[in-house]
Formats: structure tokens, C-alpha cells, sequence
């Protein structure tokens, strides 16, 4: 900068644009749906649905009626049960596999970050191999070897999301490790694992948990691809993805089975990035998002 | 610059042996021991001990190595492909697909984010900010989904399956990549735009931008020169990192819209235990990428005088 | 006066919108300077000094307001036509900013930045654009130029930056040069040279140069007149002799004993002054140095004194204690 004043001034002119957005309607109307998608996923059972399997050969890829309120799909099963049937196998994917991401991920960067040294030369070297690969293949190869099913398939889209929530972590606790109140901590006599665990992680959580919503919404749509080629979900099992998947062939004749789906699964992943990024936004102290 | 690539060189070996041993160890994990598969019940016994899978896994994978070293990928046992061969028949598949897309992706993100640059957090650029974000949201499958729907089914413009190669039937070709180019640029330009954007306002707002303008040089050799160079390094490594990214084969894309391309030849290697073609394939994927990156650093180089010169 | 002014600042302001409130960064600033002539504007950070530059030369940030009139040459460059204030700059208007580091740009060869000046306004070829670059390198005191036209920034050293700069903004004989802090960011050794080359080549075209400084020491001997800015306004402008010898303001007064004296005595005590300049986002009721000021009393706190005269037009001050006895300088 020129000079000491004119940075001041422009920051400070600048600054109302940036920091007022965060918290507005989008975010409001983004955290609804998930409640609401959330809710008729776990209330399923609950609702007044026919149930999503029963088949209705005479009634196949019929519109909207009273009886079905969206219709019914290729096999006369109910669009709607099986739209919400289907957002709890999506949900129930998308939620658990970033855990695995965000627990072995998370303390992976936190210990690199902390201990460097060679430790974390080999943790950020077999991330990098890790990352090398293709991640869709890994996940079909390891579908293949352990067979397809609903366990396998959040375990290694866990295990794909290892590196990126790693990366996260080490970053967070590299810019914390330094900072007064962790060398005071080691002053006092503190263990790794009391600084580990009191100083650093509530303060890496945040970012931490951010990237865990956009994880969510990345293995939304990673499950959702496998399942539209059908390498995903085991049928019978349906999640969004594979309805869309067979709604493909009925897109000349009924395109809003392929369209119903597509649209949740659209506003949920949109719904995770919104809020997500903004939490990003807020908890990150490089001031860099977009 | 010598030594700046000679260290980027050393850090490149120790993860393409690393990548070459995962490979190796996946594929051998996969079931259905290859000489069963390939005979059935009979001959196993004197299969297996030609093909060294009576072997332990240590020497199994020093001596896969070493052929490797030497060139030799090995020969798949359903189509008799060298996996060579069949890596060079597809590769120009998906690198046409992964070019056509990045281009596209390119000419649609870098003057939108130039444009919102310069008019930073007017109408324009909102707009183009939020439809970004709204597009990273859109799954692959999704877009292709709706442009199958569009131009194949309802307006009927363009096939929504099918290749031909370019030295056959040029137009031909290209009609068969529109579709699928462009579902793949629908998740590039966003990426692409939104980063170029945030360098550029950074870079906009530097004091040799305001000399600049103090010299009285035209607003056009400002933004493109002045602005637009330095500001490019961050575009260059996206490009790198997406190509690197495609390299893996689009693989959704190249199923959807049927193209014979690197990640269609995987996933059928998968599901037919072709597992010669799988290891060969997934290291040349999984080194060509990390390869990528190393070229990418390489390029930082040459833009940056300053990282060529040992500093920033 | 008796040549028209070549520069003439007629009650510019400058306000900012910031969240804590409007920022008036330059507050009704009159300024003028006479073609040839040397104008030292001097202040602490955050006095306004610099916005004051860039709302001459039009180069405020977006959202800040400017108001009033900048004259240069018959023109008001507040109202003038974008392509006009272009060709205008960089041609007849330069400017050197503080930090060479950063005014610079990295990604581009010093030639680059050198020659597309001339080519622009002068519409000179490659060939002649590239040996009148090496002649102004040499102008400037820079060894072996020719080579220098292929190298970056970062290869040289802070003191050949600025030359560099220098360079630049004098290539096309401009008839204003505002100089912006050209040497808070260089070693002290340097900076008698900078200083010492602007005001040669200042002579030698005899080219109207503002000299933005918060440094009185530097003003001493190498302006023609000085203004001293505090908290956006100017409080004080006399001939630079005059403004050493009978200064009328206090501010002055401090800014003058802050500065180290080589024949004082080892260890003596710098008299700072106290205090820290005002808020801009909340403006003083009456003078803004009063809370500062050792002759602060009654009126300074209530209403804002505006410039008057002294003994001699020329001379002018904002005060209503003035100093009537400074007590011996002999700057």
C-alpha cells in the first residue's frame, strides 16, 4: 500500500459490502429446507404415504392425482413415498460418510499440524497418494471387491473425504499451534493431549464443521452419480440418484421422473453449500471467500 | 530454475512408487482369482504358475514393477490389448472431451469473471456470483440429464449418444461432443470464474494498478496486462488441477453419452476382473495426474519471475 | 503571485462511507503552485495528505465523494472528460508513489513499464522507445541501463526502484510531478539521494513538484513553499524560510522540536508530541489540534479557526493563539 493512511481508509471503506452479507434470506430459506427434508426423511414411517415399493402395473408413469400426489414412477410405485424413502437413504449416506472424513481427516491435520516434523511429512505425503487417484474408481473398485452395499459405500466415500478434511484441519491448527495461548498452555505444563484436545479443537471445530456441511453435499452428489449408473445403492434400495437414474429412460414419455428427484437432490446440495460456505465465510480468519 | 525442478523432480518419485504400490495392491485384492477366471476349473494349477501368482505378493508386484519400468503394462487376457494399446486408443477420447470442456469452460469463465472484476459488486456480478455457486451445486449427471432432455429429446438438435472419430467425420465428431463437453464446462466455468474473479479484485486493487492509471495507459493494456498476468497464476493452476482432475476420465459423462474414453475402459476392466488393464490403467491415470501437477508448478515458475528467481 | 497557477486546489474535500460513519478524509483544502515551483505538503498519518494526492490526480477509491474544483492548466480535472484526464496523465501530470515494491509491477519487466509510457503518449516506436528508456535510466543514476531494461523489480535493490519510478513519471516531461512519501520506505542513506535527484531534475525541467512528506526535515531547503496538513485541513502555509523562522502555528511549532538534532547532546529527550491525531469518523468540535496543544484555551475548543493571514499574504494559518516569538529554531 502507498501509504499507512490510504490502506486504512480503504479497508475501512470497503469492509460494510463484506461483512453485513452472511446471514440473509438465502441462508434462512436454506436452513428450512434442510429441516424440512430432514424431518419428512425421519418421519417417514409417520406420514400418510403409500408405501414406496408397492407396485401398480396399471397405473404406470401415471400424473398427479389425489391418489398419488406426483404420480407414479415406471413400476406404478408412488413418486412421492419414494422421493422421501429415497432422501433418507441420500441423507443417511451424505451424513455419515463425512463423519468418517471429518473424525480420522480432523485428527490427522490436527496431529500433523501440531507435531510436524516427519510425522507430518507422511501424513500430508500419503494424502497426496491418496489424492492421486481417481476417486470415483477407487470407490468402484472397492464396490467390487467388498460388494455393493449401503455400509461399503459410505465407508469408502468416508475414506475418499479423508484428505480434504485433513487438509483443513492441519491449516487451522498450523495458524493456532503459534498463538499465545498455546505456548502459554505448554508453559504452564500442559500435555499434548490437554492442548490437543482443550486449546486447539474447540477452535479448529469451526472451520472444521463448515467443511464438513459442504462434505455433505459433495457425497450427495458423488452417491448420487454412482446410484444414477446403478454402481451405487444395491437395488432394491433407492436413493435419489438411482431415480433419476431410471427416470432417464422414461424422459421422452414422463421427463418429471427423472426431474422430481434431480430438483431435491438440486435444492439439498444447494442448501449444505449455502449454508456451509457462509459458516466458512464467518469462522475462516483469512477473510477470503468469495 | 535447475533446482527448483530438480527438487520438485525428487518429491514426484517417492509418490508415483507409493501410487504404483496402492494400485498394485487394490487390484490384487479384488476376488476371483485371475487364472479361475480365465480358464474356469481346468489347467489352473500350471496357468498359475506361468503367470507367477503362485508367487508371494512382494515379489508379484517387484516383478509387475519392473516390466512397468521397462514399458510393459502388460496385455489384457479378454480383448489380447497390450493395456498400452488400449490406453492410446481411448486416451484421445477423453482428451478431446477433457479439452473441448475446458476450453468451453475458459472462454465462458474468464471474461465473466474479468467483467465482474472490474465492476465489483454491482448488479452483473452478483448475479454471475450466485448463478456460479448455483451451478457447483448441479451434480454432472444432473446437467447431462437436462441437456439430454433439451437438445436430444425435445428439440432434437444433436444425438445424445454415439462417437465417431475426428479423422472419420470431423463434424460428425464434434456434433457428438457438444452435449457432453458442455455438461462437463457446466461444472468448469464456475470454478474457474469465481477464482479468477476474487484474484483479479485482489490484484485490481494493488498500487501498481493505480500507477498505472496514473500513467495514463489505456483501461484495456491495464486490465490485460497489468492486471490480468498476475492474476493468471491462480487460473493456470485450476486449469492444471482440472485437467489433472479430467485425466481421471469423466467417467459419468463418458458413460452417460456412451463415448469409448480412459473411464469407460476402467470401469469395464472392473467389472470384467480385467485386472491388468485396471492396475495398468490406474497408474497411468494416477501419474499422469500427479505429472500434471508437477507441470503446473513448472508453469507457476515461468509466470512468477519471482518464484524462478528463488523468492516469493 | 504573478504567473497564473499551474495547479490551483479549490476547496477540495474528500469524504469516505464507512461503518462507523462518513470519513472526511480532506476537509475544504485550497491549495496552489506556480509552474517550476516546489510545494512541500507535510502532516502525521492519517492527516489527509495522501488523499489529498489522489483526489488531484482522480484516483480515489470508488466509494469516496470529492468535492470542489482541481485546476490544472485551465482545466478541472474533477469534471473532465475520462479520455482527456488520460491523455493527461502520465504526459503533463505524474506522480511516485511511497513503496516501489509495490507501485511496481512484479509480473513485468522494468522496460515494459518504462517504455509503454512513451509509447503511449509520445507514440514513439520500439526501437526509439527502448533507447530513450535506457537514457532516462541513466538520467536517474542507474549503472549499466540497457540491462536493467530486461530485469524485474524484485532483482533491484529499493534505492534503483524508486529511480525507476522517478524514471517513469518523468518521461514524458510532465509539468507536475507529485512526489507521495518518495522516501519513507528507503534507508536513510538513500533517501538524501532520492531527494537530492528529484529536485535536480525538478530544476532542470522546470517542472511544478509536490512533495508529500510527514518528515519537516525534508521539506527544509528543497521547497519553495510548504503546507502543513492536520486532520484533512491545512493549518499552515508560508515560503518554506518564512514557515522556519516565524512559524505561527503550535502544530508546526512540535512538528519542528520533534525532529532529532544532530548537534544536540546524547540521549536527549525527543519532545513528541503528545497525544495521537484525531478520529476522522468523529470529528472535534472546534480546533482539532487543541486537545493536543499546549496553548489550548477557551475559543480552541469551541469553533474551528480558519486560515488567515499573517504579516505577509503568503503567510497563512488556522490558530487563534498563534505564535507570535517562536522560540529559536534556526532550521
Amino acid at each position: 500500500m502507498a501509504s499507512l493512511e490510504l490502506s486504512i481508509d480503504e479497508d475501512v471503506a470497503v469492509s460494510p459490502v463484506k461483512r453485513t452479507r452472511g446471514l440473509g434470506p438465502l441462508f434462512w430459506a436454506a436452513i428450512a429446507w434442510m429441516i424440512f427434508i430432514f424431518a419428512a426423511a425421519a418421519l417417514a414411517g409417520l406420514l400418510p404415504l403409500p408405501s414406496p415399493t408397492d407396485m401398480d402395473m396399471l397405473e404406470r408413469r401415471a400424473p398427479a392425482s389425489v391418489l398419488h400426489w406426483l404420480g407414479t414412477d415406471g413400476l406404478g410405485r408412488d413418486e412421492l413415498a419414494r422421493l422421501i424413502y429415497g432422501a433418507r437413504i441420500s441423507l443417511t449416506v451424505g451424513l455419515c460418510a463425512p463423519v468418517i472424513g471429518i473424525t480420522i481427516g480432523g485428527a490427522l491435520g490436527m496431529l500433523a499440524g501440531y507435531f510436524r516434523g516427519r510425522f507430518e511429512s507422511l501424513v500430508v505425503g500419503s494424502m497426496d497418494v491418496l489424492l492421486a487417484f481417481p476417486p470415483l474408481i477407487l470407490a468402484l473398485a472397492v464396490t467390487a471387491y467388498l460388494g455393493q452395499s449401503l455400509l461399503n459405500l459410505t465407508c469408502i466415500l468416508g475414506v475418499l473425504g479423508i484428505p480434504a478434511f485433513m487438509r483443513v484441519a492441519r491449516a487451522a491448527t498450523l495458524t493456532l499451534a503459534r498463538r499465545e495461548f498455546v505456548v502459554a498452555a505448554q508453559a504452564l505444563g500442559a500435555t499434548h493431549a490437554r492442548i490437543l484436545l482443550r486449546e486447539l479443537l474447540p477452535n479448529v471445530f469451526l472451520p472444521l464443521f463448515a467443511f464438513f456441511l459442504l462434505g455433505v453435499a459433495v457425497t450427495i452428489v458423488v452417491e448420487g452419480a454412482l446410484s444414477f449408473l446403478g454402481l451405487g445403492v444395491p437395488p432394491p434400495i433407492s436413493s435419489w440418484g438411482s431415480m433419476i437414474g431410471e427416470g432417464r429412460e422414461s424422459l421422452e414419455v414422463a421427463p418429471r421422473l427423472a426431474f422430481l428427484p434431480a430438483i431435491t437432490m438440486f435444492l439439498t446440495v444447494l442448501s449444505f453449500n449455502l449454508v456451509g460456505d457462509t459458516l466458512r465465510a464467518l469462522t475462516d480468519p483469512r477473510q477470503g471467500a468469495l | 530454475m535447475l533446482g527448483f525442478v530438480a527438487r520438485r523432480l525428487l518429491y514426484l518419485v517417492p509418490v508415483l512408487v507409493a501410487v504404483s504400490l496402492l494400485t498394485f495392491l487394490i487390484a490384487s485384492l479384488l476376488p476371483g482369482d485371475l487364472a479361475y477366471v480365465i480358464l474356469g476349473d481346468q489347467k489352473v494349477e500350471a496357468l498359475r504358475h506361468d503367470m507367477g501368482l503362485d508367487q508371494p505378493i512382494w515379489w508379484r508386484y517387484a516383478s509387475w514393477l519392473g516390466h512397468v519400468l521397462q514399458g510393459d503394462f502388460g496385455r489384457s487376457f479378454r480383448t489380447g490389448q497390450t493395456v498400452l494399446q488400449a490406453v492410446a486408443e481411448r486416451l484421445p477420447v477423453s482428451l478431446e472431451l477433457m479439452i473441448l470442456a475446458e476450453i468451453i469452460g475458459l472462454a465462458v469463465g474468464v471474461p465473466i469473471a474479468i467483467a465482474c472484476a472490474v465492476r465489483s459488486g454491482g448488479a452483473f456480478d452478483r448475479l454471475m456470483t450466485g448463478s456460479a455457486f448455483g451451478m457447483l451445486s448441479v451434480p454432472t449427471f444432473l446437467s447431462a440429464i437436462l441437456l439430454i432432455y433439451l437438445f436430444a429429446v425435445e428439440l432434437r438438435w444433436l444425438p445424445a449418444t454415439g462417437y465417431v472419430p475426428f479423422a472419420e467425420d470431423p463434424v460428425g465428431n464434434l456434433r457428438f461432443f457438444v452435449l457432453p463437453a458442455l455438461t462437463l464446462a457446466f461444472a468448469e466455468w464456475p470454478g474457474i470464474m469465481r477464482v479468477l474473479r476474487s484474484d483479479m479484485i485482489a490484484t485490481l486493487q494493488e498500487d501498481y494498478i493505480a500507477l498505472a492509471k496514473a500513467k495514463g495507459l489505456k483501461a484495456s493494456r491495464i486490465l490485460f496486462v497489468h492486471a490480468l498476468k498476475p492474476s493468471s497464476l491462480t487460473l493456470v493452476t485450476i486449469t492444471g488441477i482440472n485437467i489433472g482432475r479430467l485425466i481421471g476420465g469423466a467417467l459419468i459423462v463418458e458413460t452417460i453419452f456412451a463415448l469409448p474414453g480412459i473411464g469407460r475402459l476402467l470401469v469395464g476392466a472392473i467389472y470384467t476382473r480385467d485386472l491388468i488393464i485396471l492396475q495398468g490403467v490406474v497408474l497411468l491415470v494416477a501419474a499422469g495426474f500427479v505429472v500434471m501437477n508437477f507441470i503446473v508448478d513448472l508453469l507457476y515458475a515461468v509466470l512468477d519471475p519471482r518464484i524462478r528467481h528463488g523468492l516469493a | 503571485m504573478t504567473e497564473p497557477a499551474l495547479l490551483s486546489v479549490e476547496g477540495v474535500s474528500v469524504d469516505l462511507p464507512t461503518p462507523r460513519g462518513n470519513l472526511r478524509a480532506v476537509d475544504h483544502v485550497d491549495l496552489t503552485i506556480g509552474a517550476g515551483r516546489t510545494l512541500g505538503v507535510v502532516g502525521e498519518s492519517g492527516c489527509g495528505k495522501t488523499m489529498l494526492s489522489r483526489a488531484i490526480l482522480q484516483l480515489l477509491p470508488k466509494k469516496a465523494k470529492l468535492s470542489g474544483r482541481v485546476m490544472f492548466d485551465g482545466q478541472d480535472l474533477v469534471r473532465l472528460e475520462p479520455e482527456r484526464l488520460r491523455k493527461l496523465r502520465g504526459r503533463s501530470l505524474a506522480v511516485v508513489f511511497q513503496d516501489p515494491m509495490t507501485s511496481l509491477n512484479p509480473v513485468l519487466t522494468i522496460g515494459t513499464q518504462l517504455i509503454e509510457t512513451l509509447q503511449e503518449h509520445l507514440e514513439l516506436d520500439g526501437n526509439a522507445a527502448r533507447r530513450r528508456g535506457a537514457e532516462l535510466l541513466a538520467a536517474v543514476g542507474i549503472p549499466a541501463p540497457e540491462q536493467r531494461l530486461t530485469q524485474y523489480p524484485h532483482q533491484l535493490s529499493g534505492g534503483m526502484r524508486q529511480r525507476v519510478a522517478i524514471a517513469i513519471a518523468l518521461s514524458c516531461e510532465p509539468k507536475l510531478l507529485i512526489a507521495d512519501e518518495p522516501t519513507t520506505a528507503l534507508d536513510v542513506t538513500i533517501q538524501a539521494q532520492i531527494l537530492d535527484l528529484l529536485a535536480r531534475e525538478q530544476r532542470r525541467r522546470h517542472m511544478a513538484m509536490i512533495l508529500i512528506t510527514h518528515d519537516l526535515g525534508v521539506v527544509a531547503g528543497r521547497t519553495d513553499e510548504v503546507a502543513v496538513m492536520y486532520a484533512g485541513r491545512v493549518v499552515e502555509r508560508a515560503p518554506t524560510p518564512v514557515l522556519f523562522k516565524k512559524m505561527h502555528m503550535p502544530y508546526t511549532e512540535a512538528l519542528l522540536a520533534a525532529i532529532p538534532k544532530i548537534d544536540a547532546a546524547p540521549h536527549t529527550p525527543l519532545p513528541a508530541i503528545s497525544g495521537r491525531p484525531p478520529d476522522p469518523t468523529r470529528p472535534i468540535q472546534g480546533c482539532s489540534f487543541s486537545p493536543r496543544c499546549r496553548y489550548a484555551a477557551g475559543l480552541c475548543y469551541r469553533e474551528k479557526p480558519l486560515l488567515t493571514a499573517a504579516e505577509s499574504a503568503d503567510h497563512q494559518f488556522a490558530c487563534f493563539h498563534p505564535i507570535v516569538t517562536p522560540a529559536g529554531i534556526g532550521a
